[in-house]
């Protein structure tokens, strides 16, 4: 049996990161989850050789990620909302070249410099977009310390099998909190590059260009659709989603991270006085689960998202559901946590009452 | 084939042939192959395409094709690709010293330089370049300088001279609005992480030769692991500042290299192998 450790969510990712085999991490501090690159600091490079370094800013960070990513290294960044705002402009080039990295968000509230309290108003940011341009992320979101660790070598895995940059979108409360995680076992730093790579050329074969600039628009417009298709294999292959009790329930919590797990505790009261409750959880916000959302829509009187913002996967929400049935939303903002009973409250006020 | 029907260029084929001075004994320049065959976008007398053919001929002296990752910056030489035999990444506006620190870190026996203009290196970058050379990294860094930003069309750049007209200083630089232009060489070339820093130009073949030698220095000390080596080619920009190339060279020398001299401003107290031309 595996050895449980009781380590705090962002401790654990940077464990995770080295026991993926880690090439290199290159952050900037700041809170809630600048344990992140203090613990990396410690031995990372003595355990592994892996590369740990502090840049000057985020948009140092991520342009070092560029830098790395492009040579087939598998190197990662986190920050926090106000920093990975500062790399969005590396994100878009690092999207558009096609490079392999992990991107982690332990996300406060904002906007602007807000607080240090956990939130989940990045979702637009992380799942529409963010940067210039027409690209993706893969976006996991993590509701467990354990998944914080798991979701760091799938996060690589996923990175590498689609060349495409993964973040993983947490917040400051699984960052900080502490939980019994199981860790992997330590896989070797990998000593082969992709053929893309950026690794000075040998005669055999041709130079590695690694850019996002293409002047003429039809081959602008040839990589844009090159892009696009690859959006759709993703979105066929790569959904992720968790059920909870959703079989027999009339109706269902929608909610991602640790929203859902006060979510469940939600539904455990409801079930306790009679209502029927389920909750969905999407694993994956980029590919989204919009058909098992549709699917499940055709079993239950009502959606009630819930989110720590003013209501943003509650659109993607609503475009899955497609008016079948009504959706309402239960956000809080500014760093503060939804409680089970207040979801609870809202549950009965929007369906309690005609379900009779 | 009578005179009247002859092209110029049949004329001046028949003549070549028949002096036939292009034999392989006479051959005095080659270009290398670290160059490719794509025709340069570079303006007519623009500094950038000799200052390519450097960087190529110096990569090709030393061998390292096989070991040299270049990073382009946002500005003319933003194709730089497309004109170098090597593996190269094209770094957004101001990043190519952090994508280099991030390709040298993972790769630490490569080596690696970045190409970067005024606007690229010495405004939008500044946090980068300074940072990066204050860390040491063990890079090559070729700044050029022309004070004008080309690729966007004539405007002020952080080392535009004072009274030098621009497509934003239309009336000359005032510093009383835009400040001083900004000896960035002087101020990196203070910092411990800076091995090497000297300034250099492609105006005349000397300057040419001194200014190849100063990029072979660049990156044979990367061989040594002593730090970041730091070349600035003051350069010209005919199209922008509206001149004939000739004009544009004679202005940059009347003007340019009162503000910016050319010389080393740091060299290795002990001066290496590398300095005397030999193989490390």
């Amino acid at each position: 049996m595996k050895e449980l450790k009781l380590m705090k969510g962002n401790e654990a990712l940077a464990e995770a990161a080295i026991l993926a085999g880690c090439d290199g991490y290159f952050g900037y501090p700041i809170t809630p989850q600048s344990e992140i690159l203090e613990y990396l600091t410690q031995d990372a490079r003595k355990r592994t050789g892996m590369v740990v370094l502090q840049a000057e800013s985020e948009i140092a960070a991520i342009n070092m990620i560029y830098g790395g990513a492009g040579c087939g290294k598998k190197v990662m960044t986190s920050s926090s909302s106000p920093g990975i705002s500062l790399m969005q402009e590396g994100i878009s080039y690092i999207a558009c070249a096609e490079l392999p990295c992990l991107l982690v968000n332990v996300v406060r509230g904002g906007p602007g410099l807000g607080t240090i309290q956990p939130s989940q108003g990045d979702y637009f940011q992380a799942v529409k977009g963010g940067g210039h341009g027409d690209y993706k992320l893969i976006v996991l979101a993590p509701s467990t310390v354990q998944e914080m660790v798991d979701h760091v070598k799938l996060g690589f895995d996923l990175a590498f099998k689609w060349r495409n940059p993964v973040m993983i979108l947490t917040d400051g409360a699984l960052g900080q909190m502490m939980e019994k995680v199981e860790l992997p076992t330590q896989l070797p730093r990998s000593t082969e590059a992709p053929a893309w790579a950026t690794v000075g050329k040998p005669k055999t074969r041709e130079r590695n260009i690694l850019t996002s600039l293409h002047i003429q628009p039809d081959k602008m417009q040839e990589i844009n659709l090159h892009l696009q298709k690859k959006y759709r294999d993703i979105e066929k292959e790569e959904i992720r989603f968790e059920k909870f009790q959703c079989d027999d329930a009339e109706i269902i919590l929608i909610a991602f991270g640790l929203v859902a797990r006060i979510c469940q505790k939600a539904a455990q009261f409801a079930r306790e006085k009679g209502i029927k409750v389920g909750v969905f959880r999407p694993i994956t916000l980029f590919p989204y689960p919009y058909n098992e959302l549709n699917k499940l829509a055709d079993q239950v009187k009502g959606f009630l998202t819930v989110e720590m913002n003013a209501g943003q996967m509650v659109e993607d929400v609503r475009l899955a559901v497609n008016g079948k049935i009504p959706v309402e939303f239960l956000g809080r903002m500014g760093g503060i946590i939804p409680t089970p009973e207040e979801i609870l409250h809202k549950l009965e006020e929007k369906f309690v009452g005609e379900m009779v | 084939m009578n005179e009247k029907t002859m092209t110029e260029e049949q004329h001046y084929a028949e003549v070549i042939a028949e002096e036939s001075i292009c034999t392989s004994e006479n051959l005095v320049f080659e270009k290398t192959n670290v160059l490719t065959d794509t025709p340069m976008h570079y303006c007519p007398g623009c500094g950038h395409g000799v200052a390519h053919r450097l960087i190529a001929e110096a990569i090709a002296e030393l061998d390292i094709q096989e070991k040299t990752i270049g990073v382009a910056p946002v500005g003319c030489s933003v194709f730089m690709y497309n004109y170098m035999d090597i593996d190269m990444t094209e770094a957004p506006h101001g990043r190519a010293s952090a994508v280099a620190t991030g390709i040298k870190r993972v790769l630490p026996d490569k080596y690696v330089f970045s190409y970067q203009g005024d606007g690229d290196l010495a405004a939008i970058g500044t946090g980068e370049t300074i940072h990066t050379c204050n860390r040491g990294e063990n890079i090559l860094i070729v700044f050029i300088n022309n004070g004008i930003y080309g690729m966007t069309g004539g405007q002020m750049a952080p080392t535009t001279l004072v009274g030098m007209k621009s497509t934003t200083t239309p009336f000359g630089r005032e510093v009383e609005v835009m400040g001083y232009p900004l000896k960035i060489t002087e101020l990196i070339a203070q910092l411990p992480g800076v091995y090497y820093c000297t300034r250099v130009a492609v105006n005349n073949p000397v300057n040419v030769r001194k200014a190849k030698k100063a990029i072979l220095n660049g990156f044979k000390y990367q061989e040594l692991k002593k730090g970041l080596s730091f070349v600035e080619i003051v350069s010209n920009c005919p199209s922008n500042w509206k001149m004939t190339p000739v004009d544009s060279n004679k202005w940059m020398e009347e003007n340019m290299f009162s503000f910016y001299p050319l010389g080393d401003l740091k060299v290795p107290s002990n001066p290496p192998k590398a300095d005397k031309g030999e193989k490390l």
